[in-house]
């Protein structure tokens, strides 16, 4: 029974759920470390997954696809920062209206340009290729629970090193934080604080457009109203959870991603799906209340922080 | 005039004006630095120092006049512009990034890097030892800003400049927050810097700092430049006089203490602070009507902590506090003041006043629930105003009005506002938290007269200071506290200051009265 459970079939779509969780909250993450928090990963990531299902529709070429999820997500991620960098809007207020516009203009446009309610089909669309990474030829359970994923989920993996050095190895990274944790200091020193902010907010696009894309183009090939279903939330809830580290947001986004698959495999024991479909929810938020116990995530942290060292060089 | 410039000056700003709303900050200012020398720019609060310099620093633009730097004719639009001129700057809140190391503050923004891409945290390291060796100004490459001193901090501010080749530096009010031997640390540093052929901009208004370091004075009074001279040529006196427009006394005439009964008793006392460490390790100490017991230490020690806790704002892990003789060591802090405590806390604009209120609104804080200012619920805001227009006369707070938010004043005159508040309450007990930090001289002057008299009418007052300036002029008893526990109890006229000194560092220590609940 617990073998059963704990199949092999389960680990592999924990990974796979994990994958969009995985890009957008290291969208989420680049821009906690300039000190914003981006509340519009998810209307990001649906853009994406619509305009990905669109271009790959016309063009019948997932990387087109994949290129036009990417570049509609990174043009909100430039109004978003448009709105709250030079324009001085509330973070969440803008985050919030995007959002809504997000779900809500890719629907108008499923209409206009397809003309379909709920979801949009095509056997045009082509999905990003499952590719195996050379593990085939070694039998075993290591290949069996790490081969043959999409594209993106090795992307995503390569990410979450590359940023882990971006951010603590690099002048770039040195510079990111400071904008998050000091901005004034950083300008001080000649470094344009609204610079990092636009292109943490521009990683934060192409990021969120890998994400949405894969959830459209990645394993389900086609595009559904609110496709994105909160996950853009989840993956907000991982970037705090791992206080804006990638390493421990990525684990945080692969623990997410198990609950999404458990959900499932419980429907499949029983449980009413009522309830089964709770699950990512529930772990979601008992993790978020673990986390925020000891301390609150770092941005708030280095505020607070920042205010009582103010204060003492009063 | 190019061509006829003196080589040697290297700041030349001629006719600066700079109009705000309501207020001429500079008219027509005129400023030179030479290389090599330190130039003092002295003035009260809101004389137009700060202004000055941020125009020489490409923050401001000027409305009028001309900037020369090393004879060439420039024109800042940020302060990019003034760094790529050499100009350097020490803000009065440190821009430092508390949570990374001290190399990774100092190379911020000029990184060096392997590869163009990854820092080079060796070299980076190398090159803060050169300096900080160079200077003798030291500190840990690896340390993290959050963990240091005020004063090894500000080291590492001097250090980020000397790294990016800057040798015209502004240093804004750079002792208000560093203690007398860090003070001392900081005037070796400067002397050292310009005898190395930087030029240095001290902005300060303590004159005996200006004696100390400077080569030069320029004193500004309300936006207008009143005095140029060197600074051999000029005593505290005369510079006082330049500053205020008129005499003003340096020494407070006081009469001696003639203390009756007890009004504040603390009894082995202890509390933590906001990491949960130990702040207040047993203290005990008395204050009687009519005496100014003052708490002299090192920034740090403590001293935070036990205002907070006699107010109410921080709770007390063991121990008794007594106000007027009532057990008060539970008490919130609306029924301590009931029992006659004023309170004017270290932090003004957080603790002290709600900036974003109004002055009338801050003035009745703490009695707005209660008669005259309210009735069943209701404000009369006529009497909030003329009890306001009272306090901005007596108290000479200088604001455009009754109603302009409390952030609108500068730094002296926030101060007064809270002085006016909490000694028109006339309370028997007051716990003064560093009431001249960072304030002007005439409003210093003012608060030091009126602290003198609150208790020759009859209050208690303890005074928490790290200005031994202050301490010497006011104290009836002097109270050193250091890691959490007083150390020595003196009186003015029976110790000194290099006393006093080795007993605020830790060095010397008396066997003080210590509580059951105290540490051993």
């Amino acid at each position: 029974m617990l073998g059963n459970f704990l199949s092999l079939a389960l680990v592999r779509a924990s990974i796979r759920m994990a994958t969009p969780l995985t890009l957008a909250a290291l969208g989420g993450t680049v821009t906690m470390q300039a000190g914003i928090l981006n509340i519009a990963l998810e209307g990001m990531m649906l853009a994406a997954a619509f305009f990905a299902v669109a271009a790959s529709h016309f063009f019948a070429n997932a990387w087109l696809g994949l290129l036009a999820g990417v570049v509609a997500a990174t043009l909100i991620g430039l109004l978003y920062a448009f709105f709250v960098v030079d324009l001085k809007g509330d973070t969440f207020v803008i985050g919030i209206a995007l959002n809504i516009f997000a779900a809500g203009g890719t629907v108008y446009l499923l209409r206009s340009m397809f003309g379909v309610k709920g979801a949009f089909v095509s056997d045009r669309i082509r999905t990003l290729p499952d590719i195996s990474i050379g593990l085939a030829n070694v039998s075993g359970p290591i290949a069996e629970v790490l081969d043959g994923y999409s594209i993106l989920t090795y992307v995503s993996w390569a990410l979450v090193l590359a940023f882990s050095i971006l951010f603590y190895r690099t002048a770039f990274g040195l510079r990111l934080r400071a904008a998050g944790e000091h901005p004034v200091a950083l300008e001080t020193v000649g470094v344009s604080t609204r610079r990092m902010r636009y292109l943490a907010y521009l990683g934060s696009g192409i990021l969120c457009g890998l994400g949405g894309a894969h959830l459209s183009l990645g394993y389900l090939n086609q595009f559904a109203e609110n496709m994105v279903a909160g996950r853009g939330f989840i993956a907000l809830a991982a970037t705090i959870f791992g206080q804006g580290r990638p390493l421990p947001v990525f684990l945080a986004c692969v623990l997410f991603g198990a609950a999404d698959s458990v959900a499932i495999r419980f429907q499949s024991l029983g449980i009413p799906p009522q309830f089964a479909l709770m699950t990512p929810y529930v772990v979601t938020t008992l993790a978020l209340w673990l986390v925020s116990r000891p301390r609150a995530p770092r941005v708030k942290e280095a505020t607070a922080h920042m205010s009582t060292k103010e204060a003492d060089a009063a | 005039m190019p061509g006829m410039t003196d080589p040697e000056r290297v700041v030349e700003m001629e006719g600066i004006t700079k109009q705000f709303p309501g207020v001429l900050a500079n008219d027509h200012v005129d400023f030179a630095a030479f290389r090599g020398r330190v130039h003092a720019l002295v003035g009260e609060n809101g004389a137009g120092k700060t202004t000055l310099m941020s125009i020489l620093y490409g923050l401001t633009r000027p409305d009028e006049g001309t900037i020369r730097v090393r004879g060439r004719a420039v024109s800042f639009s940020s302060a990019r512009d003034a760094i790529a001129c050499g100009i350097g700057m020490v803000h009065q809140h440190f821009m430092l990034v508390p949570s990374y190391t001290v190399a990774e503050n100092i190379i911020l923004g000029q990184e060096p890097t392997r590869r163009r891409l990854f820092l080079d945290m060796q070299t980076a390291r190398e090159r803060v030892r050169e300096l900080s060796d160079r200077y003798g100004l030291a500190v840990d490459p690896d340390a993290r800003i959050r963990d240091l001193s005020v004063g090894t901090r500000q080291r590492v501010e001097i250090l980020k400049l000397l790294y990016r080749g800057l040798d015209i530096l502004i240093l804004d009010e750079p002792t208000a927050v560093l203690t007398p031997q860090e003070t001392q640390g900081l005037f070796t540093t400067v002397r050292a810097l310009a005898e190395d052929g930087r030029t240095i901009i001290f902005i300060t208004h303590k004159l005996p700092e200006v004696l100390a370091v400077s080569d030069q004075v320029t004193v500004l009074r309300r936006g207008r430049v009143v005095g140029n001279v060197r600074t051999t040529d000029v005593t505290m006196k005369d510079l006082a006089t330049m500053m205020v427009g008129r005499e003003i006394s340096l020494t407070v005439d006081r009469t001696p203490a003639a203390p009756r009964g007890e009004v504040l008793a603390l009894r082995g006392v202890t509390a933590i602070d906001n990491r949960g460490v130990s702040a207040l390790k047993g203290v005990t100490l008395e204050v009687r009507a009519g005496e100014i017991v003052t708490i002299a230490g090192v920034e740090g020690n403590g001293q935070t902590e036990l205002a907070e806790v006699i107010a109410g704002l921080r709770p007390l892990a063991s121990g008794q506090i007594l106000i007027d003789g009532h057990d008060a060591s539970r008490l919130p802090p609306r029924k301590r003041r009931e029992l006659g405590l004023g309170f004017i806390p270290e932090d003004r604009m957080k603790t002290g006043l709600a900036l974003e209120a109004s002055v009338e609104e801050n003035f009745i804080i703490g009695r707005h629930h209660s008669e005259p200012f309210s009735r069943r619920g209701r404000l009369n805001f006529r009497r909030i105003r003329e009890h306001a227009l009272e306090l901005i006369r007596d108290y000479d707070v200088r604001t455009p009005g009754a109603q302009v938010p409390a952030k609108t004043l500068s730094g002296g005159n926030l101060q007064k506002a809270v002085v006016a508040r909490e000694f028109s309450r006339g309370a028997k007990l007051y716990v003064v938290a560093q009431p001249t930090r960072g304030v002007d001289i005439g409003s210093l002057e003012f608060i030091h007269r009126r602290i003198v008299e609150m208790r020759e009418r009859g209050a208690g007052i303890l005074l928490i200071s790290t200005d031994l300036d202050e301490v010497f002029s006011l104290s009836d008893r002097i109270l050193v506290m250091y890691g959490g526990e007083i150390t020595g109890e003196f009186r003015p006229d029976a110790t000194s200051r290099e006393e006093i000194g080795l007993y605020m560092t830790g060095t010397k220590r008396m066997n003080m009265r210590r509580s059951t609940t105290g540490v051993a």
